[in-house]
């Protein structure tokens, strides 16, 4: 029962008017409510409005240089990188998940895999950097031994340092954070509703594309979106990897800030991070939709 | 309401068996259940009932034997072949669909027209009395009224067999009581054959028409209800579905003497010396103290229960304690530290010769 439905504790707070009591339920959430404030929407608001600002005063022109072509080019590649990582993390992620699931849920390997999925979901930066060049970099442990047996990945070109690198180097801890986003939902659906639906008639194609299908596709596109958002927003693991250049928004971002050899520009740097802000509320506000969706069928 | 009426098939269990991982779970299993009857698997945790529905069911695969229903043999037929009605103890129904999809589910996979499955899913609710609930969610339901969607979600394929798998366990007192009533009633309506597995002795003897006890994966005994009840053909069955009383006493021929009263045996044949009579609390009367007409054996009341119509006494003899259940008016008096004399109505019981501890069950 709810405190809200309950006489014994309505009555929490003093009476105001007319008998109306004033609910103080919420003084629980003040630390909360104070940190996103300190560290979330003080920053976004100071953020928005430098990006209308120039050292003469109000401006639109840090969003009209959002046109120029290595902007245009680093926010479609950001929009690729994260998109492919998202879908191919939350592809191998769920399937990593379903076997998790489905394991012994006491196991030794459960645990582990959950526990490793805990730490690599965060494992980036210099670290991950590091850890690619040393094992698929071109002088890494695993490159030369691939390339020793006539496996040269790097035959056509080293690709580590562009795109495509930064796509492989992302789904580490993109499938990990998958399994960690997604493992709950397959976790909650029973076993019971595959045994329902043969009992009922249904083979395992009409169990996927009429129970677990539409049960899980909520959390899964919540999950997607999560990855994508997590990717796009994502700037160590590429600053240490990639020295030079800004091949995606976030390195943008931060050579308009520190940029040693092109122009100083606070507040255009600010505008491309509206911009990151924009796509990333919008994905999450998404996620939070489908996940009440999935949290209401699974509860 | 549509005419849900149909006769029921035989289904026939052949000397079922299946063991995990060196565990006998169904020891060969053999029943026939006639065409339209209800049958209740009754036993303890482990004993092998619901082992024996799911192989019915087809969920899982025998080691040996043979399921036959309607005269086929579908031992080795997949689930979804066998034209199975199954409700599960809980959460079973599908929570993305509304109670009417879930209803109309299993015509909807049988490629049932849309318009004749959304006819008869609305039949088989109005059945189960949740045609004011069609559109809800499983989460917007009771605990009781998703059994009531489950049970008419399998009923909706027009099942040769209907499976409940504890069906109510999940359920408080006063819903599972109600909705027990409701399943025999649909059960009778639509007369399908139907395997009932519960360990709740009251449920079993209330709503089947035969009750089959288990035991370590053997059937110990099936019969009528009253027959269960009153003429048990084992000591587990004794024990398991009733009180008991567990008498020391002595066997000699074809009778067992306790405390100086001669009961006849059910099975004459046990050997002669010390044995434990099984008697029914209602076998035992209890006297406020007077002369030996009352009752040979004297002791003191423990503790008197109220249950109603009747009462459950609990008299002490000094070595060993009695239940009694008489009839409330005669169980009046008979508060705790009331000095009583009881005797032992002469009704047929059974023995047993273990060593576990002289008392009631």
């Amino acid at each position: 029962m709810t405190a809200a439905g309950n006489p014994a504790v309505a009555g929490v707070g003093r009476p105001i008017t007319g008998g109306r009591r004033l609910s103080l339920t919420w003084v629980g959430a003040v630390p909360f409510l104070g940190y996103v404030s300190v560290f979330l929407f003080l920053p976004t608001i100071i953020i928005a409005a430098g990006a209308f600002l120039s050292d003469s005063g109000p401006t639109l022109s840090n969003f009209g240089n959002l046109s120029r072509s290595y902007i245009v080019s680093a926010t479609i590649n950001s929009l690729i990188l994260s998109g492919i990582t998202a879908v191919l993390g939350a592809a191998l992620g769920a399937v990593l998940s379903y076997a998790i699931a489905t394991g012994n849920p006491n196991g030794v390997l459960r645990r582990a895999a959950v526990s490793a999925s805990g730490v690599l979901a965060q494992f980036g930066g210099v670290t991950l950097a590091f850890a690619a060049l040393a094992s698929i970099g071109p002088a890494g442990i695993v490159y030369l031994w691939m390339a020793q047996n006539n496996l040269d990945f790097y035959s056509s070109g080293t690709w580590l340092y562009d795109l495509r690198g930064l796509e492989v180097v992302y789904l580490y801890f993109q499938i990990p954070l998958m399994v960690l986003v997604f493992l709950p939902a397959v976790d909650g659906i029973r076993p019971q509703w595959r045994e329902a639906t043969e009992s009922l008639g249904g083979n395992t194609w009409h169990y996927w594309r009429y129970v677990a299908g539409p049960l899980l596709a909520p959390a899964f596109l919540g999950a997607t979106l999560l990855l994508f958002a997590n990717s796009l927003s994502a700037y160590a693991t590429a600053a240490a990897l990639i020295n030079q250049g800004g091949i995606i928004l976030p390195l943008q971002i931060s050579n308009a800030i520190t940029s040693e050899v092109g122009l100083h520009e606070p507040g255009f740097a600010k505008a491309q991070a509206v911009v990151l802000i924009a796509i990333v509320g919008i994905v999450t506000a998404l996620y939070a939709v489908l996940q009440r969706r999935t949290g209401r069928w699974l509860q | 309401m549509m005419s849900t009426s149909r006769s029921g098939v035989e289904v026939r269990l052949e000397d079922l068996r299946r063991r995990y991982a060196g565990v006998t779970a169904l020891d060969g299993l053999s029943l026939t259940m006639a065409p339209g009857e209800l049958v209740a698997l009754l036993g303890p945790s482990g004993c092998g009932k619901t082992t024996a529905l799911r192989l019915v069911a087809g969920l899982e695969e025998a080691n040996g034997g043979r399921v036959v229903i309607g005269g086929e043999d579908v031992t080795n037929v997949p689930a979804n072949k066998r034209e199975i009605g199954m409700v599960f103890q809980a959460y079973s129904l599908f929570p993305h669909m509304t109670a009417m999809q879930n209803v109309a589910f299993g015509m909807q996979l049988h490629e049932v027209g849309t318009e004749e499955r959304r006819k008869r899913a609305g039949e088989m609710l109005e059945l189960v009395g949740l045609s004011a609930h069609a559109n809800k969610y499983a989460h917007q339901l009771s605990g009781g009224q998703q059994q009531r969607v489950a049970l008419a979600r399998a009923l909706a394929i027009e099942p040769k067999v209907l499976l409940l798998d504890e069906p109510l366990s999940a359920l408080d007192a006063k819903v599972r009581s109600r909705l027990r009533d409701e399943i025999r009633r649909v059960q009778l309506e639509v007369g399908t054959t139907t395997l009932f597995v519960t360990h709740d002795q009251e449920e079993a003897l209330a709503i089947a028409d035969r009750v089959g006890v288990m035991n370590a994966g053997r059937l110990e005994q099936l019969g009528p209800p009253t027959t269960i009840y009153s003429r048990p053909a084992t000591p587990f069955v004794a024990e398991f579905v009733g009180l008991t009383n567990r008498l020391p006493g002595v066997v000699k021929g074809r009778e067992v003497e306790v405390r100086g009263t001669r009961l006849p045996l059910v099975k004459p044949d046990s050997t002669d010396g010390p044995a434990i009579a099984l008697v029914r609390p209602e076998a035992v009367s209890v006297a406020a103290d007077g002369d030996v007409s009352s009752g040979p054996l004297i002791g003191t009341v423990i503790a008197t229960v109220f249950l109603g119509a009747t009462s459950r006494v609990t008299v002490d003899l000094g070595d060993i304690t009695v239940l009694a259940q008489l009839p409330t008016s005669d169980a009046v008096a008979l508060t705790a530290g009331t000095r009583v004399r009881l005797s032992l109505r002469t009704d047929p019981v059974l023995i047993a010769r273990d060593e576990k501890a002289p008392t009631e069950a």
